[in-house]
């Protein structure tokens, strides 16, 4: 790194990044290293649009351009996650001055690595939506025609139900969780999508559901009308890859961009589960 | 009808609105999306969403009031049938969104809590603290998955739309779409296609739109033969903040809460803007416009802000237009209740709490008021009717368009919380006129659909391989740079005739070098590089009908502003002088409605913009001139007024209106 003496702020002339790639999926992965000249307010998406537009590596190499997902650059849409210097978080509010005081020498960048990687830093998430429509993670109303406003709600429970509606479904919780472990699915020779989907969506039913999943759960079933399928979404919450999967390793509260309180969730998740059961018990 | 397909294109608020409503009345969707539709660009929606309420109601306000600020705020441009449908439609869409569980901040007593924005005097905003855009998008994304797990919706994420298919009759029958992993190019075969794709913010580089708001789907229907409209009027918001990728938006909500743009009296006033005295501060919107202070239209303060930054030399940076907004005497629970969204954004970005420090702000473009053309039936009691196929269908039969992608609603500029209203609306209005649609139009059959898919497919094929194979030499990402820099200077706050014939030609050299590019990436796996070099192309004729549009018309209406034709302020200072003026003023003023109070419309079929001129409906509300209570101009508002009073009572006594039908 060269630095830059008239700033106060040590920002350098130019610095490395070093990108884990990967070709496809089932593809092995593979590191790279990338210079690119400093700018200021630069975040890890410019520095990636700037890699992509010189599509060389530090050595002068010509690649092709470094694939990666983004969306809204202000962390509202929960696109562009990955793993930067070791830590999962939005690449755009990854700032560049900031990860250059905290590590002088490069940037790593890698993929999320519980998700199938499509190429270099884009990943499927499918399994994370999949979890979301698992546990009815909707209010069923009856219709759209006009009926009339909505109940009135206290301005405390709104505070308390706003923060869990926030989640991006970004994957961050995921990442750090060490139960949810990663499933990938290759497609064989020939197969149509609609198997191949269905194939994924048999396998991601097997495994864990996640903090996000559990979060929007309680979220639903704290609203007045969704909480009229609460026994529903707790069924799926017991059913197979379920909280009961939850190891309490209190990661995913510590790394979601979003701050929104997953374990206290997870936690009520598991007390109103529980009431379900010696509820259903009784009930048979 | 039921189980009749219907694709839609775009999984934003218009998107997804349509796509709940057309499955609850039977259809079945395709719906294609670049990105999976929970991360749409409707999630960087901040303030809130506009109707009439209870509150406002009490206090005078109704539906009315709120058509007429949305076209007294558009200058008139819009035409009113479908403003005013949305108006009194507004109410009901946002009961619907809060039965769909949107987390609407409260009052203590348990209603939706409101804010004021600009444009107007009332609190007509329901928000959800600052991230309200996101709120709604996620209540339509939930009940448009519950739709998916009942097999009625076939969600394609990660597909761009790469254009219509037609028949020989140029009837739309489906599309074509590309996976952006697998680079599969395939057709979707239906009798209707809504195309809900958003703006295209990203033919200036950096804006404060999202990535995938490129404008592409839009230019594809354009290329085949779907009229683009207004397409000069573009929004630049006044308060945003920079970065190497982005402009990021500071809501208008901040200034509905009670934050005050300022300047200090000197520029470039080195002093912490906390230690300057308030007698060293020009809080100018609130000074040139009393009535509506910081709440001025976007367009206004806009301008202001270039006016005091260029003209006056206030600007806080040299070199750059910089103002203040300051929050810092408002409480913070409070501020971060209400504004939590965009206070984190700033703190996390700028390094700086906004809610000790002034936050420093510049304008940014942030929406296109223009987009594709499309119809509208008119009601008996100027609204639309329900129900309608013509509503919200483009020139093409069978090709809707709805969101910031269609023109309707916003005239020559947009107030703001009207956007998340008119996408959410027009998706839900458009479905029953889709369903009545392919009910009244007769099918293709299966073999002639067959082989329009297998022509188009292998069309769309053969461009991906050419253009995967072409080594012109050039870099699509350092032309994008290019053409964002050349439409950032010559088409945005301020317009000048010499710099947009410039900047017509260098769009139209970058056009040709945009078609030699050569790409660094020729693989067939999740290759952005040619995904990116269609779009580029792409934008170039939205480019071209933007500045053709704005070279030509010769006038100041809303966003568009050319100095060269602005309506003078009055000098005089004795009020007989000044009453003269104003009589003049007023001529002018109808002078120029007369010659560009029109709908501009663009036929791109060729890449080379046609534009031709289109009467516009103002049969609610007669124009007037947009003053805001702008000091200095309220002889004009009275000579105006007094106007409209004599031709009022000429068309009493001179025509009989006919008699209302009981």
């Amino acid at each position: 790194m060269i630095a830059n003496a008239n700033n106060d702020d040590v920002t350098p002339v130019r610095f490395r990044v070093k990108i884990k790639r990967q070709d496809g999926p089932g593809k092995p992965s593979y590191w790279e290293t990338h210079q690119v000249e400093y700018e200021e307010n630069m975040n890890v998406i410019s520095v990636l649009q700037r890699i992509a537009a010189n599509a060389k590596t530090a050595d002068g190499k010509g690649v092709a351009p470094v694939a990666w997902d983004c969306g809204c650059l202000e962390e509202v849409c929960g696109s562009c996650t990955m793993v930067i210097n070791g830590r999962v978080r939005q690449s755009c509010s990854a700032l560049v001055a900031k990860l250059l005081r905290d590590q002088p020498d490069e940037i790593t960048l890698e993929p999320m690595s519980k998700f199938p990687v499509e190429r270099d830093l884009v990943v499927s998430r499918k399994r994370a939506f999949q979890a979301l429509q698992k546990v009815k993670a909707w209010v069923p109303v009856d219709s759209y025609v006009d009926m009339g406003a909505g109940e009135k709600q206290s301005r405390a429970d709104q505070e308390k139900s706003y923060p869990l509606s926030q989640c991006m479904t970004c994957g961050c919780c995921l990442e750090a969780c060490p139960q949810y472990t990663k499933i990938e699915v290759l497609r064989e020779d020939g197969e149509s999508d609609a198997d191949f989907e269905k194939r994924q969506e048999e396998a991601n039913a097997a495994g864990f559901i996640g903090a996000h999943a559990i979060n929007q759960a309680m979220l639903f079933n704290d609203n007045p009308t969704g909480k009229f399928s609460k026994a529903e979404r707790l069924d799926a919450l017991t059913d197979q890859g379920g909280i009961q999967m939850c190891g309490n390793a209190q990661n995913c509260v510590a790394v979601c961009p979003k701050e929104i309180p997953l374990t206290t969730s997870i936690a009520r998740a598991g007390r109103s589960v529980t009431v379900h059961q010696i509820k259903k018990w009784f009930d048979s | 009808m039921a189980n009749e397909k219907v694709v839609v294109v775009g999984g934003g608020l218009a998107g997804l609105s349509a796509t709940m409503k057309l499955c609850e009345l039977g259809a079945n969707v395709d719906l294609v999306s670049l990105v999976p539709v929970k991360r749409s660009h409707s999630v960087c929606a901040q303030g809130g969403i506009n109707s009439c309420n209870d509150q406002t109601r009490q206090i005078g306000d109704s539906e009315w009031s709120h058509l007429d600020d949305t076209v007294y705020g558009g200058d008139f441009l819009n035409n009113q049938p479908p403003v005013k449908e949305m108006a009194y439609w507004a109410p009901k869409v946002i009961d619907l969104m809060d039965r769909l569980g949107v987390t609407f901040n409260r009052t203590h007593e348990g209603f939706l809590d409101r804010r004021r924005f600009g444009g107007t005097l009332y609190k007509r905003t329901a928000f959800a603290g600052a991230t309200t855009g996101q709120q709604l998008l996620y209540a339509l994304d939930e009940q448009v998955r519950r739709w998916e797990a009942a097999g009625k919706v076939n969600k394609f994420e990660a597909w761009d739309f790469l254009g219509p298919m037609l028949d020989d009759n140029g009837t739309c029958r489906g599309c074509i779409a590309q996976n952006l992993n697998t680079m599969e190019i395939r057709s979707f075969p239906a009798d209707a296609v809504v195309v809900a794709s958003g703006g295209p913010g990203l033919i200036y580089g950096r804006s404060t739109m999202s990535v995938m708001c490129n404008g592409s789907a839009a230019s594809r229907i354009a290329k085949a033969g779907v009229k683009y409209a207004n397409g000069e009027f573009i929004q630049v918001h006044p308060t945003a903040i920079p970065g190497a990728d982005k402009l990021r938006l500071m809501s208008e909500s901040a200034r509905g809460e009670g934050g005050r743009v300022w300047v200090p009296r000197k520029g470039q006033d080195p002093r912490d803007p906390k230690s300057i005295p308030e007698s060293d501060r020009y809080y100018f919107l609130e000074e040139r416009y009393p009535e509506y202070g910081n709440l001025v239209p976007r367009d206004i303060a806009t301008r202001e802000i270039f006016d005091i930054c260029v003209n006056e030399g206030l600007s806080v940076e040299a070199g750059r237009q910089c103002v203040y907004l300051d929050l810092t005497h408002i409480p913070r629970a409070e501020l971060d209740r209400k504004l939590g969204g965009i206070m984190e954004i700033y703190e996390k970005f700028q390094g700086v709490d906004p809610r000790d420090v002034p936050m420093k702000i510049f304008p940014a473009v942030h929406y296109s008021m223009g987009g594709v053309w499309v119809d509208f039936e008119k009601s008996s009691d100027g609204g639309l009717v329900a129900g309608s196929p013509r509503n919200q269908q483009t020139n093409v039969p069978g090709l809707f368009a709805i969101g910031e992608c269609d023109y309707q609603y916003h005239g020559a500029n947009r107030l703001g919380a009207n956007s998340l209203l008119s996408c959410i609306f027009s998706g839900l209005f458009t479905a029953p006129g889709v369903l009545n649609y392919l009910s009244s139009s007769k099918g293709l059959g299966e073999d002639k659909t067959t082989s329009l898919c297998n022509d188009e497919i292998a069309k769309h094929k053969e461009r991906h391989e050419s253009l995967l194979s072409q080594t012109g030499g050039e870099n699509p990402y350092m032309i994008h740079r290019e053409l964002g820099d050349v439409m950032t200077k010559a088409a945005t706050v301020v317009r000048r005739n010499e710099q947009l014939e410039k900047a017509y030609e260098t769009v139209c050299d970058l056009a040709e070098r945009a078609n030699k590019s050569s790409l660094a990436d020729t693989g067939s796996w999740t290759n952005q590089n040619v995904v990116f070099t269609k779009s580029l192309i792409d934008m170039f004729p939205l480019a071209k009908a933007l500045v053709k549009g704005a070279l030509q018309r010769d006038e100041c209406r809303g966003a568009h502003y050319k100095p060269d034709f602005a309506m003078p302020p009055l000098q005089s200072t004795d009020d007989a002088g000044r009453r003269q003026e104003a009589e003049k003023w007023c001529d002018k003023f109808q002078a120029n409605i007369d010659k560009w109070l029109k709908t501009t419309v663009a036929d791109l079929t060729t890449g080379e913009p046609k534009i031709t001129y289109e009467a516009i409906d103002t049969s609610s509300i007669p124009p007037r001139p947009r003053l805001y209570g702008l000091v200095g101009a309220e002889v004009i508002d009275e000579v105006w007024k007094e106007r409209q009073r004599k031709a009022a009572v000429g068309n009493a006594t001179g025509e009989k209106s006919p008699q209302p039908v009981a």
